[in-house]
């Protein structure tokens, strides 16, 4: 399975990582988005898909955006956001360019996938051509479109590339029933962990043997 | 809201205009009382109550809005001939967050206080005096059941929202926990499922100013007038906590009061201040009524899962705002209540808005609280399905 099937395009402009994540999750359900920004995602899967929409976001100004865009949202921070909710209390749990802004990654993505049936995971790939290029041939830190920030500013504690994620989910159990990858707007197939930019996986917790 | 801004005069403070208290009496000596928290029974009951706005056809675009401890049914408007504005008048009003073109907005004054309500105060059928201590303790639960009594005889079913502060917002809690069905949308503000040692000590010292003020004759002063000493105090020490060490800061600094220079007269502004608040409060505030209701706040409990007992999942909308100077309500109140929430899989909205103010806050960050109960009331009202399935 690589995508949920498409179910009604979104008009205007929406970013393509939106776009991607859009097309993945199922009209009607359950939706938590973990550092949900200004709530342009959710106010589409709730106005397109149907959605009932929780986020989970920091910033007091990105709360006003997200309540006067009429969704539900706790302030909160990632890594304590998940922690009060039973099990599979939602059908997805989306965490869009904010894993790699969390330390402890590994409780992050456990807790993501025992809240959620499913979870989105969307970040920055640090292996993509023009990164390498930086690192290889000028000896820098990278800044590319889809990680912009320097050294020294950037709010990323984690750097890590689409093959390093495929790695960690099979050394942990962690199914990946599919992934997107993105060239800024372009979504591409081929030679993902060179090409892309972005990566979007949609992850579940190992099937249980016993019942 | 085209008719609202037409008559701009929306932040001038008398966006509602005159309004009349009403009450609404239930239960006498033969049956149709209130049976309390504690067992016992109370008849009859008068609630003292404002509305605001028009109830529509269809009966569901009524707000309940509940009082502080100190507050009372006038929380919006002015009342005829008196320059009065309602404790909430920049959020209840034409065009405001609580918008009366919109929504019909109820505030009754609890039962327990002395705005109208029985309490205290009132008269005892049974001595034809003052209750005084022999009022029965009363609950938030009892507050709460009473207001369902009004809701009730207001021939309403379901609330569109309940909303307050500190007090106000565990009485709203006390709603969701006592009649979930009844309520779709919930707005607790600057409050907690339970008063911390904390609060409950400060609490503690207000009475003890109260009873050891030897006017205060064990509650029995109705004759000779309040405890007046005891009672300003107590006063004192509430404002101390409504206010933070900034806003004390910005307000008064340490600014000097003008003449009187004798001993321990108060040098300070903000010894002014509260020594005016205080002797303000004796002039409309009931003593032993700040007894029974600081008391209700003491007791009042709904952590570890009594907040939704009676349902889960809850089926009702929360928006919970802290305040980040709040130190008497802090946001780790809040944020323990959110917890509760997502325990119950709740949809809810929380924030903690950047004020200096304090507790009071709730009563005077008026831009950001319009903002979210506004955006949530039209989300409530409009439902469009998203949050129910």
């Amino acid at each position: 399975m690589e995508t949920e099937p498409f179910a009604g395009d979104p008009s205007g402009p929406v970013r393509p990582d939106h776009r991607i994540i859009f097309e993945m999750i199922d009209p009607g359900s359950k939706v938590l988005d973990l550092g949900c920004g200004n709530g342009d995602l959710g106010s589409l899967l709730v106005e397109r898909k149907n959605v009932r929409f929780q986020g989970i976001e920091l910033d007091e100004d990105a709360i006003y955006r997200c309540v006067g865009k009429g969704l539900s949202v706790f302030q909160g921070d990632i890594e304590s956001g998940l922690a009060e909710y039973p099990g599979g209390s939602f059908d997805f749990v989306i965490m869009n360019q904010t894993l790699q802004e969390v330390r402890k990654i590994d409780f992050a993505i456990r807790e993501g996938l025992r809240v959620g049936r499913r979870l989105v995971i969307g970040f920055p790939n640090f292996a993509c051509l023009p990164c390498r290029v930086m690192l290889f041939f000028r000896g820098k830190a990278p800044v590319t479109a889809s990680l912009p920030h320097r050294w020294f500013d950037t709010p990323n504690v984690r750097f890590l590339s689409i093959g390093d994620m495929r790695d960690f989910c099979a050394a942990g159990g962690i199914r990946v029933l599919g992934a997107r990858y993105l060239d800024g707007g372009k979504e591409i197939r081929r030679w993902p962990n060179l090409r892309a930019q972005n990566a979007v996986f949609v992850l579940a917790a190992e099937e249980k043997n016993t019942r | 809201m085209g008719t609202s801004e037409a008559r701009g005069i929306l932040t001038d403070g008398r966006g509602e205009g005159v309004v009349e208290t009403q009450r609404f009496t239930f239960g006498s000596a033969a049956g149709g009382g209130m049976r309390l928290e504690n067992g016992e029974a109370l008849a009859p009951v008068t609630l003292a109550y404002e509305t605001y706005g028009t109830l529509n056809r269809e009966r569901s675009n009524a707000v309940l809005v509940c009082h502080a401890l100190s507050g009372d049914a006038h929380a919006a408007g002015i009342h005829r001939g008196l320059d009065n504005p309602g404790w909430w008048d920049d959020m209840i009003g034409p065009g405001k967050a609580f918008d009366t073109d919109r929504y019909f907005v109820i505030c009754s004054n609890v039962v327990g206080g002395c705005k109208g309500s029985t309490g205290p105060s009132s008269t005892n059928p049974a001595t034809g005096r003052p209750y005084a201590l022999d009022f029965p303790v009363i609950a938030v639960a009892d507050m709460v059941e009473a207001q369902r009594r009004l809701v009730d005889h207001l021939g309403i079913d379901r609330l569109l929202a309940v909303a307050g502060g500190s007090m106000g917002g565990m009485q709203v809690l006390q709603w969701v926990a006592s009649f979930p069905g009844r309520v779709r949308s919930a707005i607790p503000i600057a409050t907690a499922l339970r008063h911390s040692p904390q609060q409950i000590a400060f609490n503690e010292v207000v009475r003890q100013s109260i009873m050891a003020d030897p006017e205060w004759r064990q509650g029995n002063y109705y004759e000779y007038g309040q405890p007046a000493k005891g009672l300003a105090v107590a006063r004192m020490i509430g404002h101390i906590t409504f206010m933070s060490d900034r806003s004390m800061e910005e307000k008064f600094s340490r600014k000097r009061k003008n003449g009187g220079f004798r001993k321990f007269d108060p040098d300070f502004e903000v010894e002014g201040y509260l020594r005016y608040r205080g002797d303000a409060f004796v002039k409309r505030f009931d003593a032993n009524s700040y007894l029974y209701i600081t008391k209700a706040m003491d007791r009042f409990d709904l952590s570890g899962g009594r907040l939704f007992e009676r349902t889960i999942p809850l089926d009702t909308r929360f928006l919970v705002i802290s305040f980040e100077s709040d130190w008497l309500y802090p946001s780790s109140q809040s944020r323990e209540l959110v917890r509760e929430l997502k325990r119950g899989a709740a949809d809810a909205t929380y924030c903690e808005i950047r004020s200096t103010y304090g507790h009071d806050a709730f009563l005077v960050e008026i831009e950001e609280q319009t903002h979210l109960v506004r955006h949530f009331l039209e989300r409530t009202f409009n439902g469009n399905g998203t949050f129910r399935r």
